[in-house]
């Protein structure tokens, strides 16, 4: 699998003058779909076992799980209801019973976020174009390009590329951007906040590339 | 008489005297910003406290529903969300700290049953009231049944364990569906517990 070096993508001025720390960090990768693979099934049922319901509830105590509460408090997002993605992943755990494997790709990503509690997306990097990087929504913008393509509301906070928004932040991806099996080169990025150090960020992204590989 | 306008600006005194608005330099609010998401962060973290600390008992509500998506929030917006989470923090210390008045009264209580049961009869103090995790419950109940009961012969019992969990059909079929090797999950009295019917036909 060829992967690129991670690499740090950009953070409109007037957004990191708000949020000195935020930041994105990205890495390509081939693409290796298909189906959840026996090791990762053994990894995901490892970590349904050291995550119960008082580990679940005491999680926002965590110092990393508490960074991306309080930045959806910062940015106006109730953790209660959209949850932040590690305890989205831990609600599903005691709602099913065990982290469920559900494909190549999904599987590494929820691996890296439940070991370090720091998520890391995935896009085609084919449809992106240059680096990515975190701004506000501008006026009049739509989250994609085509006719469907949802508006955005000016000052939404979301990922785009050199060229537009490709996903909202902690929210959903614009269409044409999401992996799929055409795709041959993976984006993985991962979204760091005050209060999740550097090495996190890096191992997060380390660790769903192994799972990738595994 | 001191004016501040919707967008907070300064007002200044005038030497006469006499109080007019201005029409004044916005202020760098980005400091105020900075304190009151300082303020929110230890708020959250205070919360977080509250629930951990209300944990295995009813789960507190402390969510403050905010809707638009992410953004960065204006002064206004995140004072607003400073005092909902200041009420809700308050509320929630109020009602961790009646639970555990209760749940002292609770274990006075539990002693005195134990000390004199004949004054308790069939008195039942589930572990949830006392705080105590688990399932189970204390109870006095006669010796013997109906012979204690005439003989005042009473004890305080605690009847111990959660239910046991039965796999559900569904839990099987999400493994891979339906296999052979697998029971076929069924009640204590035969009746099943729904999931793909002709699993369950013997």
């Amino acid at each position: 699998m060829t992967v690129s070096a991670p690499r740090e993508g950009w953070v409109d001025p007037e957004l990191a003058e708000e949020f000195p720390q935020l930041r994105l960090v990205e890495v390509t990768a081939d693409h290796m779909g298909g189906r959840s693979t026996p090791g990762a099934r053994r990894w995901l049922r490892r970590l349904s076992s050291r995550l119960g319901g008082p580990q679940a509830i005491a999680l926002r105590q965590n110092p990393i799980p508490h960074a991306y509460r309080v930045f959806h408090r910062h940015v106006g997002l109730d953790p209660d209801v959209e949850r932040t993605p590690i305890e989205a992943a831990a609600m599903d755990r005691l709602v099913h019973g065990g982290f469920r494997a559900r494909g190549r790709l999904e599987d590494a990503l929820l691996i890296a976020l439940v070991e370090t509690g720091v998520p890391v997306w995935a896009l085609d990097d084919g449809a992106l174009q240059g680096a990515l990087g975190l701004r506000p929504a501008r006026e009049r913008e739509r989250l994609g390009s085509g006719d469907l393509a949802p508006d955005l509301v000016r000052g939404r906070l979301v990922v785009a590329d050199e060229h537009e928004a490709v996903a909202v932040l902690f929210g959903s991806v614009a269409g044409g951007r999401e992996v799929t099996r055409a795709t041959e080169r993976l984006r993985l990025y991962s979204v760091a906040v005050d209060g999740v150090p550097a090495i996190h960020v890096e191992e997060a992204l380390d660790l769903s590339l192994d799972a990738l590989a595994d | 008489m001191v004016v501040l306008d919707e967008t907070h600006q300064t007002t200044l005194r005038w030497p006469s005297g006499a109080d007019r608005p201005v029409a004044a330099v916005a202020p760098d609010q980005r400091a105020a910003r900075r304190s009151l998401r300082d303020q929110i962060a230890r708020l959250e973290h205070d919360l977080g406290a509250c629930v951990v600390a209300a944990f295995p008992g009813q789960a507190l509500d402390v969510s403050v529903t905010r809707t638009g998506g992410p953004r960065v929030l204006g002064l206004g917006e995140l004072e607003t969300l400073r005092d909902d989470l200041s009420l809700r923090l308050r509320d929630a210390r109020a009602t961790l700290a009646r639970r555990g008045e209760l749940q002292q009264r609770n274990r006075v209580l539990l002693e005195k049953m134990r000390l004199d049961p004949r004054r308790y009869k069939f008195v039942r103090l589930e572990r949830e009231d006392l705080g105590v995790p688990g399932c189970g419950a204390w109870e006095v109940r006669p010796r013997l049944g109906l012979i204690g009961m005439l003989m005042g012969w009473w004890q305080v019992k605690l009847s111990s364990g959660c239910p046991l969990r039965v796999p559900r059909a569904a839990d099987v079929a999400d493994r891979g569906g339906p296999r052979e090797d697998l029971p076929v999950p069924r009640a204590a009295d035969g009746a099943d517990r729904g999931g793909p019917r002709e699993t369950l036909v013997n």
